[in-house]
C-alpha cells in the first residue's frame, strides 16, 4: 500500500492512498465535526457540515469525501470555515423541531451535540418545520419525518447495507423526505424491521415503537404472572446505556435489574437457544441423514424470515423450522413454566429483552407465534427501552450485585450465548451436531472459521469423514451473492455448495442489532463480539447438549427433540409475502 | 435535376409552434396544386435563430428571407414567388431604421455579427436527411479520424483548439478527453448531456433538432479517440422533435455503417443510445445524470473521482454538452489553428446564447468568444425594446448574475463574466430595462433553483428556501435591516459548502444583483419602495380628481373593486384590488395614481 504524504493544520501525515481527509485528521488528533457520515457508509456527502480548505483549491471539500492527495495542505479550522459550518448548522436548524425535551435521542443526539459544541443559542433564520404524519405502520419501527434532517443514512443502509430498498427519498428541493418509495406506508413496504435505519439515525427521526408502558402495567397487574427473557446479545451491549465500555459483559447486573423492576420471574433467551440447537441441529441430523431439503438454512433472524418471504421464498423449504429461541422461550414459559408455577396460561404475561426492532414485529408475525392458544411473547423490548425503563425506575445500575436467573428456563450453556454475534449460531449447532452424528464430544469446541466480521464466511468442517460445507452471511446485502450460488448449483445440476447456511440480517449478528444502544461502529461490534466470547469461554458448559436443563425439559415435558410436542411448540412454518403491500 | 428555387421552412420547435408545420403542408400542397413541384424544392431546416420573427420561410437562390409567415400565406408564395418569380414584398424582413433591405441575410443586422460554428448546419440543411449533412462535408471528420488520425492525434488536436465545455464551467475539453484516454478499463462510455434545462435556453434543442447528425459524428470521433464503443444520449423527455430527429439520424447513421460495428468497415465500432430524462434540472449536473442514466434517482455525489475516471457504472465515461460536440467535427475539419485563431486568449472559438427580455431581436445568435455585450444587445439585438435604457442583462440562468451598463463594453468570454460576477452557463442572456426590478428577477431565478434542487445537501435544500423567503419578503415590503447580511451569510455557506455546480451557483443571482444594486434592495427594505414598479405588494392604486366617472377603469377590473356613478369620481376599495395595473393603463385622463 503506498503512503501519501500531506500536511493537515501544518501537521505533517503520512496515510494510506485512498484515506480521506476526515481520516487523516483523525490520525494526527484533529477532529472534523461531521453529521451525515458513517463509517458503516460510503460518504453520502449530504450535510455541508465537514467542509475543509485546501491549498490551491477555490472550493471548500467535504473532508468525508475527499481522498488525500500528495502534497496536500488541509486546513481544517479557520474563522471562514466555522462561519460556514455555523451558518449550515444553523439552516439544519431552522427546519428542525427542536424539541430536544420530548426526543427519545435527548443526550444522545449528533444534531444536539453539534448545536452545543457550536454554541448556538438561537437561529437567525425563520422556522419552518413540515408538518408530516408519523409512521408507525410496522409497530416496530416508526419514521418521524419532522426530525429527519435528510442526511441519507438511513436510506443508503437500507439499500446498500441491507439490499432492502424499503426507504427512498421523496419529492425535490425542501420537500424532500425520506419515506418508502411510492409513499407507502412503512408496513406496505419491503421493510423487514431490522431497525438499522434508527440505529443509523443521527437524530431521532427512525426509532424503535416503544411499548414500555404496556410493561409497566403489566408488572403492576397483580392477576398477571410477568415473566422475562434476555437476549444473547443484550448483555454486552446494556452497560454502554450506563457508561460501560462497549461488551461489557452485565449479566447478573440485568438479572437484579429486571428483578427491581418487580418481574415474577427472570429468564434467558440463551436457555432457549441452547433448545434451538437441539431441535435444529436434530433437524440438520435428519436432513443430512435421511436425505431432506439442503442447505439447511437458519431461521432465528425474523428480520431475514422477513426478507426470505417477501425476496427469496424459493428457499423457504430449505429453512429450518424452528423456532428462534424468543418464541420457544415465551411457548415454554407458557406451558412448561406455567404448568410447574400453577399460572394458568391466559394470566402469564411474556416480556423479551431484544437486542432488535424485528423481534417486536415477530412476536405477532402469523398464528404459529400462538402455539398456546396465547402469543408466545407478549411483547418484544429493545435494549435501548429497557434502559430507559432501568433508569425510569431509580436503578443504579453500575451498583446492582450480579444475580442469577430463575430456575426452569434460566440456564444456559457457552453454545447458547453465542448465538448473540454472527457465525455463532453455526458453531453452537456444529457443536452439538458433532455429538448428534457421532454421539461423542469434540476435543476442541472454538470453529474459529465462524468468526469475525467478514461478510461472508465460509468452512468445511470434518464430522469424522462426514464433510459439512457451511457459509455465514451477515448484514442483508450480503446474503443474495449465498443464495445466488445455490440457486445457480441448483439449476445446474450442481453438487450444493454449502449443507448448512446461517444468516443475520445485521452486521456482526444481533450483537449489531438494531434495538443496541446507539453508536455502534465496527470498533464498537468488535468490542461486543469480544464480550460474548468470553462469555462463552467462562462458561462451564460449552455445548447445548451439555446443558443439564435442557435434558430436564426433554425428560420432564418435551420428549425428544422434533418430536410431537416439541413440534406443536417450538416451530413454524414459512409462506410467501408481496414485497409490497399494496 | 436541379431545381429553380429551394423554399427552406423553419420547422424549429419555436417556428412549429406558429404553426410552421401547417405552412409547410400548405406549401407543398400550393406546389403541386400549380404544378411546380418539379421546379421548387420544399426543405425543413432547423432553427434559423430570429425566433422573434419565425415563422421563418427563406427562398433561394434569391435569398429572400419571409418573416412571421403563416400558413394562409403559402398560396401567395407559391403563386406569386415560385410561380411568376415576383417576391412577395409584405412578408420580406424590413430592417428597422434602415434605408433599404438587405439583400443577402448574412447583411440582416441580426446575423452581421454572427458566426456559426455551432449552428452551421441549422436552417441550411434538412436534418431528417443525412445526405444533407454529408452533402456539407458531413461525417467527413469521422473518416479522417478513423483514416488519417490516430486516438493520439485527434487528442492532440482537440487539446490544441483549446475547446472549452459549453455546459457552464468551461472544462477544456481535450484534457477531459484525455483523462478518459489514459484509463485502462474494458468498457468506456461517451455521454451527450442534453438535459438542458436552464429557463429562456434552448441551444441545444436547436442544434439537435437542426443537426443531429453533428452531435453523432462527434460522440464517435470521441469513441475512437478514447477508447469507447458506446454512447449514450442523455436528452429531456419535454424535446420530442429533438428526440425524433436524433433517433432518425441514428437510424439513418446505422444504415450508412457510420454507427454500429466496423465503422466504414475498419475495426471501429461504435453505437448510441437515447436515454430520457423526466425533467429534473439536476440531472444536468453530470454525476446526477449518469445516476439516472443508471436507473436511480438523480442525485449527485461528490468528485472526485470524476465521470473521466469513473463515471457510469463505474467506467471511465466522457461527458459534453451538446454544444460542445457540435464543434468537434469542424475542428478536425478546419484544423485546431483554425479554430483556436477566433476567440479569445482563454476562450476560443464561438458561443450560442439565447437572446430575450426587453430586445427587440429575440432569438438564438452564434458569437465569437470576445463579443461584447454592447454588440449582442445594440448589434445583434436590435437594441432595447420600446427604446427605454438598458439596465442589466442576465448572463448564466440561475447560476448567472447581472451584467450593468458599466460592463457594456466587457468582451465576453469565460473569465470576463466570472470577473464580473456572472458566468457563461449554458448561455441563457436576458436583456433588462429599467421596467424591470431585480429582486423580482432573482426571485424568478431563485425560485427555479429551489424548485431543482435535488434536496441532498443542507445548504443547497435549506439555503436556498430560506434565502427565497427572505426575497420573497422583501418585495413585499417586509424587510428587515438585517435581511441583507442574512442573504450574504447564506450566499457565502451554499457557494462554499453545497455538494454540486446547482448549489454552489445558487446564491449567484442574489450575490450579484445584491453588489451591483444594493440600492434597489434599501429602496425595498428601507422605504418599502419598488423603483421599478414591479412589486405589487408595495403598489397602490388610488384614483384622483381628475377622474371624469367614464368608467373605463371600473369595467376593466377583473376584481370589480372600482365602484362609482357614471360621471362620477370612481373609488377602487384597496382591500380588494390585486394591483393588477389594468385601470392604470386603461384611463385615458391621468386619473389614477400609482404609489
Amino acid at each position: 500500500m503506498s503512503m501519501i504524504e500531506l500536511e493537515i493544520n501544518g501537521i505533517p501525515v503520512s496515510v494510506e492512498a485512498g484515506t480521506t481527509i476526515l481520516a487523516a485528521a483523525e490520525q494526527v488528533g484533529v477532529k472534523i465535526p461531521k453529521l451525515c457520515y458513517h463509517s458503516d457508509l460510503e460518504a453520502w456527502a449530504a450535510c455541508g457540515i465537514c467542509v475543509v480548505k485546501s491549498e490551491g483549491s477555490p472550493k471548500m471539500l467535504r473532508a468525508c469525501a475527499t481522498a488525500v492527495a500528495p502534497g496536500m495542505k488541509v486546513i481544517t479550522h479557520d474563522p471562514e470555515i466555522v462561519k460556514v459550518r455555523r451558518t449550515v448548522l444553523e439552516l439544519i436548524l431552522s427546519t428542525h423541531p427542536n424539541d430536544c425535551l420530548q426526543c427519545g435521542r435527548n443526550g444522545n443526539c449528533e444534531l444536539q451535540t453539534l448545536a452545543e459544541e457550536f454554541g448556538i443559542r438561537e437561529v437567525p433564520y425563520e422556522k419552518r418545520v413540515a408538518e408530516i404524519p408519523v409512521d408507525n405502520s410496522t409497530g416496530s419501527i416508526v419514521l418521524n419525518p419532522e426530525k429527519c434532517v435528510k442526511c441519507g443514512r438511513c436510506v443508503k443502509v437500507c439499500q446498500d447495507m441491507q439490499d432492502v430498498w424499503a426507504l427512498e427519498f421523496i419529492g425535490r428541493g425542501e420537500d424532500t423526505r425520506i419515506a418508502p418509495a411510492a409513499d407507502v406506508s412503512l408496513n406496505e413496504s419491503p421493510c423487514i424491521k431490522c431497525g438499522q435505519c434508527s440505529a443509523h439515525c443521527p437524530v431521532g427521526a427512525i426509532y424503535e415503537n416503544d411499548q414500555t408502558r404496556p410493561v409497566w402495567n403489566a408488572i403492576e397487574d397483580e392477576t398477571k404472572h410477568s415473566v422475562v427473557q434476555i437476549a444473547p446479545a443484550v448483555r454486552v451491549a446494556i452497560g454502554e446505556a450506563f457508561g460501560m465500555e462497549p461488551g461489557t459483559l452485565s449479566t447478573g447486573k440485568l438479572y437484579a435489574a429486571l428483578r427491581r423492576l418487580g418481574f415474577d420471574a427472570v429468564f434467558d433467551t440463551n436457555f432457549t437457544a441452547d433448545l434451538t440447537i437441539l431441535e435444529e441441529g436434530s433437524e440438520f441430523v435428519k436432513r443430512v441423514t435421511e436425505g431432506g431439503v439442503l442447505p439447511q438454512i437458519t431461521s432465528c433472524c425474523p428480520a431475514w424470515t422477513d426478507y426470505m418471504e417477501k425476496y427469496a421464498n424459493d428457499f423457504i423449504d430449505n429453512f429450518s423450522s424452528a423456532k428462534s429461541p424468543q418464541q420457544m422461550l415465551g411457548a415454554m414459559a407458557k406451558s412448561y413454566y406455567a404448568e410447574k408455577a400453577g399460572v394458568e396460561a391466559k394470566d402469564m404475561y411474556v416480556v423479551s429483552i431484544m437486542p432488535c426492532t424485528a423481534k417486536k414485529f415477530e412476536v405477532g408475525r402469523d398464528d404459529n407465534m400462538s402455539s398456546t392458544g396465547f402469543q408466545d411473547v407478549d411483547v418484544a423490548l429493545t435494549t435501548r427501552e429497557l434502559a430507559r425503563m432501568i433508569k425510569q425506575a431509580g436503578i443504579d445500575f453500575n451498583a446492582l450485585p450480579d444475580e442469577e436467573a430463575d430456575s426452569l428456563l434460566g440456564e444456559y450453556t457457552g453454545a447458547g450465548t453465542i448465538f448473540g454475534v454472527t457465525g455463532g449460531v453455526m458453531e453452537a449447532a456444529l457443536r452439538s451436531a458433532y455429538y448428534l452424528i457421532t454421539k461423542e464430544d469434540l476435543e476442541d469446541v472454538n470453529f474459529q472459521a465462524c468468526r469475525g466480521l467478514e461478510g461472508v464466511k465460509e468452512a468445511e468442517i470434518d464430522i469424522k469423514g462426514t464433510k459439512v460445507r457451511i457459509a455465514i452471511a451477515h448484514q442483508m446485502g450480503n446474503v443474495e451473492q449465498v443464495l445466488d450460488k445455490v440457486r445457480e448449483a441448483k439449476e445446474k445440476g450442481e453438487e450444493l455448495p454449502w449443507h448448512f447456511i446461517e444468516v443475520m440480517a445485521c452486521r456482526g449478528g444481533c450483537i449489531g442489532g438494531g434495538g443496541q444502544p446507539h453508536g455502534a461502529t465496527d470498533e464498537v461490534r468488535l468490542k461486543r463480539t469480544a464480550g460474548i466470547y468470553s462469555d462463552d469461554e467462562k462458561s462451564v458448559k460449552r455445548c447445548s447438549h451439555h446443558n443439564p436443563m435442557i435434558t430436564k425439559i426433554y425428560e420432564d415435558y418435551l420428549g425428544e427433540p422434533l418430536g410431537h410436542k416439541a413440534h406443536e411448540l417450538l416451530h413454524t412454518t414459512y409462506q410467501e409475502r408481496a414485497v409490497y403491500k399494496k | 435535376m436541379a431545381y429553380k428555387n429551394y423554399i427552406m421552412v423553419c420547422t424549429g420547435t419555436g417556428c412549429e409552434s406558429s404553426k410552421a408545420g401547417q405552412l409547410y403542408e400548405n406549401l407543398n400542397a400550393e406546389l403541386q396544386a400549380a404544378g411546380v413541384e418539379a421546379e421548387a424544392q420544399l426543405v425543413k431546416t432547423g432553427c434559423f435563430g430570429f425566433c422573434e420573427q419565425g415563422p421563418i420561410v427563406k427562398i433561394l437562390p434569391d435569398e429572400t428571407f419571409y418573416v412571421k409567415v403563416t400558413p394562409e400565406d403559402a398560396k401567395e408564395i407559391v403563386a406569386e414567388h415560385i410561380v411568376k418569380g415576383r417576391p412577395v414584398e409584405r412578408l420580406i424582413y424590413k430592417e428597422p431604421n434602415a434605408d433599404k433591405t438587405p439583400v443577402n441575410t448574412d447583411d440582416i443586422g441580426f446575423y452581421r455579427k454572427q458566426f456559426r460554428i455551432v449552428l452551421r448546419n441549422c436552417a441550411v440543411i434538412n436534418p431528417e436527411v443525412i445526405d444533407e449533412y454529408i452533402a456539407r462535408d458531413g461525417y467527413g471528420a469521422l473518416e479522417k479520424a478513423l483514416f488519417e488520425m490516430t486516438p493520439d492525434s485527434v487528442l492532440e488536436e482537440i487539446k490544441a483548439s483549446g475547446l472549452r465545455g459549453r455546459g457552464g464551467a468551461g472544462f477544456p475539453t481535450g484534457t477531459k478527453w484525455g483523462f478518459t484516454k489514459g484509463v485502462e478499463a474494458d468498457q468506456k462510455y461517451i455521454v451527450c448531456n442534453a438535459d438542458e434545462g436552464d429557463p429562456g435556453a434552448y441551444m441545444d434543442r436547436s442544434v439537435l433538432e437542426g443537426d443531429p447528425h453533428s452531435v453523432l459524428e462527434a460522440m464517435a470521433i470521441a469513441g475512437y479517440t478514447v477508447g469507447a464503443s458506446k454512447g449514450f444520449i442523455y436528452i429531456r423527455a419535454e424535446y420530442p422533435l429533438a428526440i425524433d430527429r436524433l433517433n432518425l439520424a441514428i437510424k439513418q447513421a446505422k444504415e450508412y455503417g457510420l454507427l454500429g460495428d466496423n465503422i466504414l468497415g475498419t475495426d471501429f465500432s461504435f453505437d448510441i443510445e437515447l436515454r430520457l430524462g423526466a425533467g429534473a434540472f439536476v440531472c444536468g449536473e453530470e454525476t446526477a445524470l449518469l445516476a439516472s442514466i443508471e436507473g436511480k434517482r438523480g442525485m449527485p455525489i461528490p468528485r472526485p473521482p470524476f465521470p473521466a475516471v469513473k463515471g457510469l457504472w463505474g467506467k471511465p465515461t466522457v461527458i459534453n454538452n451538446v454544444e460542445t460536440w457540435a464543434n468537434i467535427p469542424v475542428i478536425l475539419l478546419k484544423g485546431s489553428k483554425w479554430f483556436s485563431s477566433i476567440g479569445t486568449g482563454t476562450s476560443k472559438g464561438t458561443k450560442v446564447f439565447a437572446l430575450t427580455g426587453k430586445i427587440n431581436n429575440s432569438g438564438l445568435i452564434e458569437v465569437p468568444m470576445g463579443t461584447t455585450l454592447r454588440e449582442i444587445i445594440f448589434d445583434i439585438g436590435g437594441g432595447i425594446a420600446g427604446g427605454k435604457p438598458f439596465k442589466a442583462a442576465q448572463t448564466g440562468g440561475p447560476s448567472g448574475g447581472c451584467i450593468t451598463p458599466d460592463f457594456l463594453d466587457t468582451p465576453i468570454d469565460y473569465e470576463s463574466l466570472q470577473a464580473i460576477g456572472s458566468m457563461m452557463g449554458s448561455g441563457g442572456m436576458i436583456v433588462m430595462d429599467e421596467d424591470d426590478c431585480m429582486i423580482d428577477v432573482t426571485k424568478f431565478y431563485l425560485e427555479f433553483t429551489v424548485d431543482e434542487s435535488c434536496g441532498k445537501c443542507a445548504p443547497c435544500r435549506i439555503g436556498g428556501r430560506t434565502c427565497y423567503n427572505i426575497l420573497d419578503r422583501i418585495s413585499k415590503g417586509k424587510g428587515e435591516a438585517d435581511d441583507l447580511q442574512k442573504l450574504k451569510d447564506i450566499g457565502h455557506s451554499m457557494r462554499k459548502a453545497s455538494l454540486c455546480g446547482l448549489g454552489q451557483t445558487a446564491p449567484n443571482p442574489v450575490m450579484s444583483t445584491m453588489k451591483y444594486f444594493e440600492e434597489e434592495y434599501r429602496a425595498h427594505i428601507e422605504d418599502s419602495k419598488c423603483p421599478a414598479g414591479k412589486c405589487k405588494d408595495m403598489l397602490s392604486y388610488t384614483i384622483n380628481d381628475k377622474c371624469v366617472g367614464c368608467t373605463a377603469c371600473a369595467r376593466v377590473c377583473p376584481v370589480n373593486c372600482i365602484s362609482g356613478e357614471v360621471k362620477q369620481k370612481h373609488v377602487i376599495d384597496q382591500d380588494k384590488c390585486i394591483k393588477c395595473g389594468q385601470c392604470f393603463a386603461k384611463c385615458k385622463f391621468e386619473a389614477i395614481d400609482r404609489a
